[in-house]
């Protein structure tokens, strides 16, 4: 087998509290040697879910899965020597042991020997720039030093596939963006370093991934580089605009032909409401415009943007992100 | 298993040790509290017997068991409940990912235990001979020291064997283990011998299944009552089979239930 990792045909239901949940509905993924690829997907899409099999924590109910050959289910031990799993928004380790006395632990996970781990220890950690916290109590590190320090552990035993489970949750702009740019060039300067990252900020997927799979209530709905997947809306119109009043309704889009999907972010804040809207033709937009102004509602800005993945999903399920994981709360 | 696999797993078994150990002891207001508590927990019954006119034997009696009913608490609290405790800091998840037996974790789980609670335990034993001057009447130390060795091996097999089927227990896990503090501190005789006239045969049967009786009473012969080798022989057999059978069913308890949380998906599922 080619690829270093491989789902075929994975379903994985759990128990409900009224009926069984269907997590992933037959999801077939292929990730090459050295790829950075993404699962991109509102919550409780199945993200999760997926890595959690990946990574031997959990058994497929239908399919098998395999990493670097191997079986998750069947060769279990085989795949956990070559793998490591970071969550974000998760801290493993213990609160009253220093940074690097926690990451000097889990390196014995590993058998490392107590010098490579030391000097890999001292490395991961200049190289994210948390060595002057390395004899702080993680007790007492912030939530983007926690992080740091995660990922660091992730980094220790240097895994062939890295399993990111939405590695930049919580964090703030300045730490995501260094995380990223080190998970990057990590899996560059590995070669065969290959990385499986969950998000849901399309932004992360954008910028860090080769591939891209789109996931939505446990089916892939698309799988390809996120360029590709933009300019597969090419022939469409995405038009932005933004009114003043945090309760307009565009509600009306629904029944008005050649609108493929919308999204809209409302925010209490400034009281005004961002709508943004995927048209087969420019033209109809001025109907829309025409809605709006029967509102009596302020427009604030419209025009056309580019494409981004957020796009690709509002094109494959007709919403956006927040209307999809308000759908799959209320299911 | 091959030897580098061994190498491996013992190296995991020696890290988790070490942050016990570790751990345990870098704030020392709590080695403080952990011996200072137990003594004056002691010291009651000890008042009390004397208060009764009791043989003067049964203030070691309660020493000894004072002693090793530290043992017990850290078997419950820090072995029993150690992977639902591991599983709410997202601990359990890095084990269970990581390429070695769980099987070692629980074994520096209890090594680290026991090195901790032998250090408060030996304070306690010292200051309670010390206070209330109890009389040894030790003739075969080695007999004493390898029952004790023996109670602890088989305390700790129960402690590895709860641990696996705490592993998916949610806020149950705390629940169980609150549950099994006083009944086995009532039934093992901590403070009392089982084998006296005064308790009722039925407590001395459910007594007989606990490890922590048989060792109970076998220190207590040796150490206080001047006994030897074959007057315990039957202890030390119990002792050697309650790890025998222990161990294995440990070993099997944990596989089942980490396939089972991987069938249902309960493996990391927190805040039940």
């Amino acid at each position: 087998m080619s690829h270093i990792v491989e789902t075929c045909d994975i379903v994985r239901v759990f128990k409900g509290h009224d009926k069984p949940v269907k997590a992933l509905d037959k999801v077939s993924i292929y990730i090459d040697e050295g790829e950075i690829f993404g699962l991109l997907g509102p919550n409780g899409a199945g993200k999760t879910t997926l890595i959690k099999i990946l990574t031997t924590l959990l058994l497929p109910t239908k399919g098998e899965a395999y990493v670097g050959g191997f079986s998750v289910s069947k060769e279990a031990h085989k795949v956990r020597q070559m793998i490591s799993l970071v969550s974000g928004g998760e801290t493993p380790g213990y609160g009253i042991l220093s940074a690097s006395e926690n990451l000097w632990f889990f390196s014995q996970l590993y058998g490392l020997s107590s010098s490579s781990a030391k000097a890999r220890i001292k490395q991961l950690m200049t190289d994210l720039e948390f060595d002057e916290y390395a004899k702080t109590r993680m007790s007492k590190l912030s939530t983007g030093y926690k992080q740091r320090l995660n990922l660091a552990r992730g980094l220790l035993n240097n895994p062939k596939v890295l399993f990111l489970d939405e590695p930049t949750l919580g964090l703030d702009v300045l730490t995501s963006k260094k995380l990223r740019a080190y998970i990057v060039d990590w899996a560059k300067r590995e070669k065969e370093g290959t990385v499986l990252l969950t998000t849901h900020y399309m932004a992360e997927a954008d910028e860090m991934c080769d591939r891209v799979a789109i996931i939505d209530r446990g089916r892939i709905l698309a799988c390809d580089s996120p360029l590709r997947l933009k300019q597969k809306l090419e022939d469409n119109f995405i038009m932005k605009v933004e009114v003043s009043s945090v309760q307009a309704d565009f509600s009306f889009v629904d029944d008005m032909k050649g609108v493929i999907g919308y999204s809209q972010t409302r925010s209490i804040q400034t009281d005004t409401t961002s709508f943004k809207v995927m048209l087969t033709e420019e033209k109809i937009f001025s109907k829309i415009m025409l809605k709006l102004k029967e509102q009596n509602l302020k427009i604030l800005s419209a025009n056309e943007v580019e494409p981004t993945l957020e796009d690709v999903y509002i094109s494959l399920v007709g919403r956006g992100f927040e209307e999809g994981e308000k759908t799959t709360h209320e299911t | 298993m091959k030897r580098d696999e061994v190498l491996h797993n013992l190296k995991a078994a020696y890290a988790r040790l070490w942050v016990r150990i570790k751990g345990g002891n870098r704030e020392p207001e709590w080695l403080a509290a952990e011996v200072v508590m137990p003594v004056i927990t002691l010291s009651a019954y000890i008042f009390l017997y004397k208060m009764v006119n009791a043989p003067s034997e049964y203030a070691g009696f309660v020493i000894i068991g004072g002693t090793m009913m530290a043992f017990w608490s850290n078997v419950l609290w820090n072995m029993s409940a150690q992977f639902y405790w591991e599983k709410e800091i997202g601990n359990l998840e890095v084990y269970l990912v990581a390429p070695i037996s769980r099987m070692a974790i629980l074994l520096g789980m209890a090594l680290g235990g026991f090195v901790n609670t032998a250090l408060r335990a030996s304070a306690v034993f010292i200051a309670g001979i010390l206070i209330f001057q109890v009389p040894m009447v030790l003739h075969e130390p080695l007999t004493a020291f390898l029952i004790f060795f023996l109670t602890i091996g088989a305390l700790y097999a129960l402690g590895m064997m709860f641990a696996s089927l705490f592993m998916l227990y949610g806020r149950e896990a705390w629940h169980t283990a609150n549950l099994l503090q006083e009944p086995i501190q009532f039934l093992s005789g901590t403070y009392f011998p089982t084998t006296s006239q005064v308790v009722p045969q039925l407590v001395q049967l459910l007594s007989s299944l606990i490890p922590l009786t048989f060792g109970l009473d076998g220190i207590r012969r040796v150490a206080i009552l001047g006994q030897g080798i074959t007057d315990v022989w039957l202890h030390i057999i119990a002792l050697a089979i309650f790890i025998l059978v222990l161990l294995p069913l440990a070993r099997l308890a944990l596989r089942y239930m980490e396939n089972l949380g991987k069938k249902e998906g309960r493996l990391t599922l927190r805040w039940q």
